[in-house]
């Protein structure tokens, strides 16, 4: 948990938002996934946001969809995760995004939060877990120091992001759009007074994701965010590269490229 | 007024995307002033009476009795308005985007029976539809597929997974979550984030009540069982509602065991599921050890699912009701049974309730009542292409 707070603390004392990138566990495949979460690790991500491939994701778009299932299909697991959180976590902290399924069947959330602290995850985003069923899982979180990252929407009605804001831990997801993950032309114009506004509310940094694509974009957001999370667009880098080296530099150079336009603005 | 429910027992919940909370909150209120107000439930009772055709007839099975070796009676929802019970959800439903102001109505559909019933309740209240439906379904019920374009509603081909309703239902959510301030989700079956499961049931409670009533009427004693067929649950948490204060009505659902259960193949959500969260809410699903929702299979594409409503998942744990589930090859030979005894052509769906009668009959005490869900019209194709398969 501390890890997220000293990875946010980092980027402000350096006068920029912190990088985040998304990426899917075992997409296109194991090697290549890996490639990716040391590209990301050597290419300035503050934090690596690491996405547990689930067959059913609803929070997201046509991009992140197709990743997950090609993912599973070419084998991928919970424990693929797991293994990759362990790879990269020594030197950048890992915040898993996973579907709500996946930390409460059969083992239950208990075993979940066991293996991704054991891994060195500093946290996890539940998009599928909003305010009512949180509590259970952020209290196991909380045993092992785990950060249950909540979200806010455009939707959200003041008082609730008030509420939701009062029990973040780690950081604040700010959805930017209504919608699934995915990339888009334009920022909403309305970002930056929903930022504004739950900076204000909330204790811990606020990050925005969704819709996010291009360096341009991240550096816009940044200005009002204290992170940003790019993930459609690095999932689509990963997968048209032609293995594991060419995924690597493919993510690496738009990470530099982000970081560059951190550092124009 | 009794609060809507969010939960049943430990099942239920809103396990949905942030976006989605503020549209179910809305949802939940609007529900809870409609279901009170004079104005709508008339409206809904003529719409019931002059457009549905309710209440749908409790028919003495003469024939079929004789076959199950007891008195049955049969819940004639095929003979509601668009062939199935679907339609009573889609009107209610329909009638409440309205009144929230929502001039864009989603569904998703399996069989294609919920999507012709939401596209026909759009077709009357001039609001625009858009259906979700899986590729494979769309191929298994093409006429359902033709009947929505006549109605006026846009069908979107979903080819993810296995290209059946449990993608269609993710389709229609993903739908939902980009277009939630002006669209209405007129959910299927008593499934998905609360208050969807009790919506549902209270706008499909209506068989039940009316079967309770024409039965006493009929028999001047409560059955002794009520069966019915069940995918998400929606015709089976209908029938079953006014009948739980009952102590002496047991309840039977009748899942899909497709293939068998110990093939894998099979839709038995609460016979061979564990606890977990699909479409938003927490019950009864059929995955893998790691969490992976599982794919469903049932010949009939309205039971091809791989969960079930949460209420069926505590009616189950209480023991209050008791679940079963019946082989496409009973099911088959189930469906050429009514037929052929009855003159009624059964949805495939409807005919998994009646194979298990059958293999369940015998002249214990009382009388049953079966929900005839829908008519098999839908279902021609399909059941010609299999007994071909057989005989070739």
């Amino acid at each position: 948990m501390e890890r997220i707070e000293v990875a946010f603390r980092v980027a402000e004392d350096q006068g920029r938002p912190a990088l985040m990138p998304y990426m899917m566990a075992g997409y296109p495949d194991r090697e290549s996934s890996l490639a990716v979460a040391e590209s990301y690790a050597d290419n300035g991500a503050d934090l690596v946001e690491l996405g547990v491939p689930f067959s059913d994701p609803l929070a997201d778009g046509p991009t992140i969809h197709a990743a997950a299932t090609a993912a599973l299909e070419a084998g991928a697991t919970l424990e693929t995760a797991f293994e990759l959180c362990e790879a990269i976590s020594g030197r950048v902290p890992v915040v898993f995004m996973v579907y709500a399924n996946m930390v409460l069947a059969h083992g239950g959330v208990g075993e979940f939060a066991r293996r991704a602290a054991a891994a060195g995850a500093a946290g996890a985003i539940v998009p599928d877990l909003p305010l009512e069923e949180a509590e259970p899982v952020r209290a196991a979180f909380a045993e092992l120091g785990l950060a249950l990252v909540p979200l806010i929407a455009p939707t959200t009605p003041p008082e609730r992001r008030a509420q939701i804001c009062a029990v973040a831990q780690g950081f604040v997801y700010v959805v930017s759009t209504v919608g699934t993950t995915g990339e888009r032309d334009e920022i909403p114009p309305q970002l930056a007074a929903l930022v504004t506004a739950t900076k204000a509310e909330a204790e811990v940094p606020v990050a925005v994701g969704f819709g996010i694509g291009t360096p341009e974009q991240a550096a816009q957001v940044g200005e009002v965010a204290d992170g940003v999370i790019i993930g459609s667009r690095l999932v689509r880098a990963a997968g048209e590269g032609g293995g594991p080296e060419a995924a690597a530099s493919a993510v690496g150079s738009f990470l530099r490229e982000t970081r560059a336009a951190f550092a124009r603005r | 007024m009794s609060a809507i429910e969010q939960r049943f027992g430990p099942y239920g919940g809103r396990y949905v995307p942030e976006t989605l909370i503020a549209a179910l909150d809305e949802l939940t209120e609007a529900w809870a002033e409609a279901r009170e107000d004079r104005a709508f439930n008339e409206r809904l009772r003529l719409l019931h009476r002059d457009f549905i055709g309710r209440p749908t007839p409790l028919y003495l099975a003469d024939r079929l009795s004789a076959r199950a070796a007891r008195r049955v009676y049969l819940k004639r929802e095929d003979l509601a308005h668009t062939g199935a019970h679907k339609i009573n959800n889609a009107i209610g439903q329909a009638l409440l985007a309205e009144r929230m102001g929502k001039p864009r109505v989603i569904a998703e559909t399996g069989a294609g029976q919920h999507g012709v019933a939401t596209a026909t309740a759009c077709a009357l209240f001039g609001l625009e539809c858009v259906v979700y439906m899986g590729s494979e379904d769309i191929r298994r019920q093409r006429p359902n597929v033709e009947r929505m374009g006549l109605l006026g509603a846009e069908v979107v081909p979903v080819e993810a997974g296995a290209r059946t309703l449990k993608e269609a239902v993710s389709a229609a959510i993903r739908d939902w979550v980009a277009n939630v301030e002006t669209t209405h989700y007129v959910i299927g079956s008593a499934v998905g984030p609360a208050p969807f499961p009790a919506l549902v049931r209270d706008l499909q409670r209506v068989i039940g009540e009316e079967a309770r009533e024409q039965a006493l009427a009929a028999e001047g004693a409560l059955p002794a069982r009520v069966i019915a067929c069940v995918g998400g649950g929606s015709n089976s948490i209908g029938i079953f509602t006014p009948f739980v204060e009952d102590a002496g009505v047991e309840l039977i659902g009748v899942e899909a065991a497709g293939e068998g259960l110990d093939t894998g193949r099979h839709g038995a959500s609460l016979g061979a599921g564990a606890t977990g969260v699909l479409h938003g809410s927490l019950s009864s699903v059929i995955a893998d050890e790691e969490g992976q929702i599982l794919e469903a299979h049932s010949i009939s594409a309205g039971l091809d699912y791989p969960g079930v409503g949460p209420e069926h998942a505590f009616l189950r744990d209480s023991g209050r009701a008791s679940y079963f589930s019946v082989t496409d090859a009973q099911a088959l030979a189930a469906f050429a049974e009514l037929c052929r005894l009855e003159g009624i052509i059964p949805a495939l769906e409807s005919s998994h309730a009646i194979a298990w009668l059958l293999e369940n009959g015998g002249a214990s005490e009382g009388y049953d009542v079966v929900c005839l869900s829908g008519r098999g019209d839908k279902d021609l194709a399909e059941v010609n292409a299999q007994s071909e398969g057989v005989g070739g």
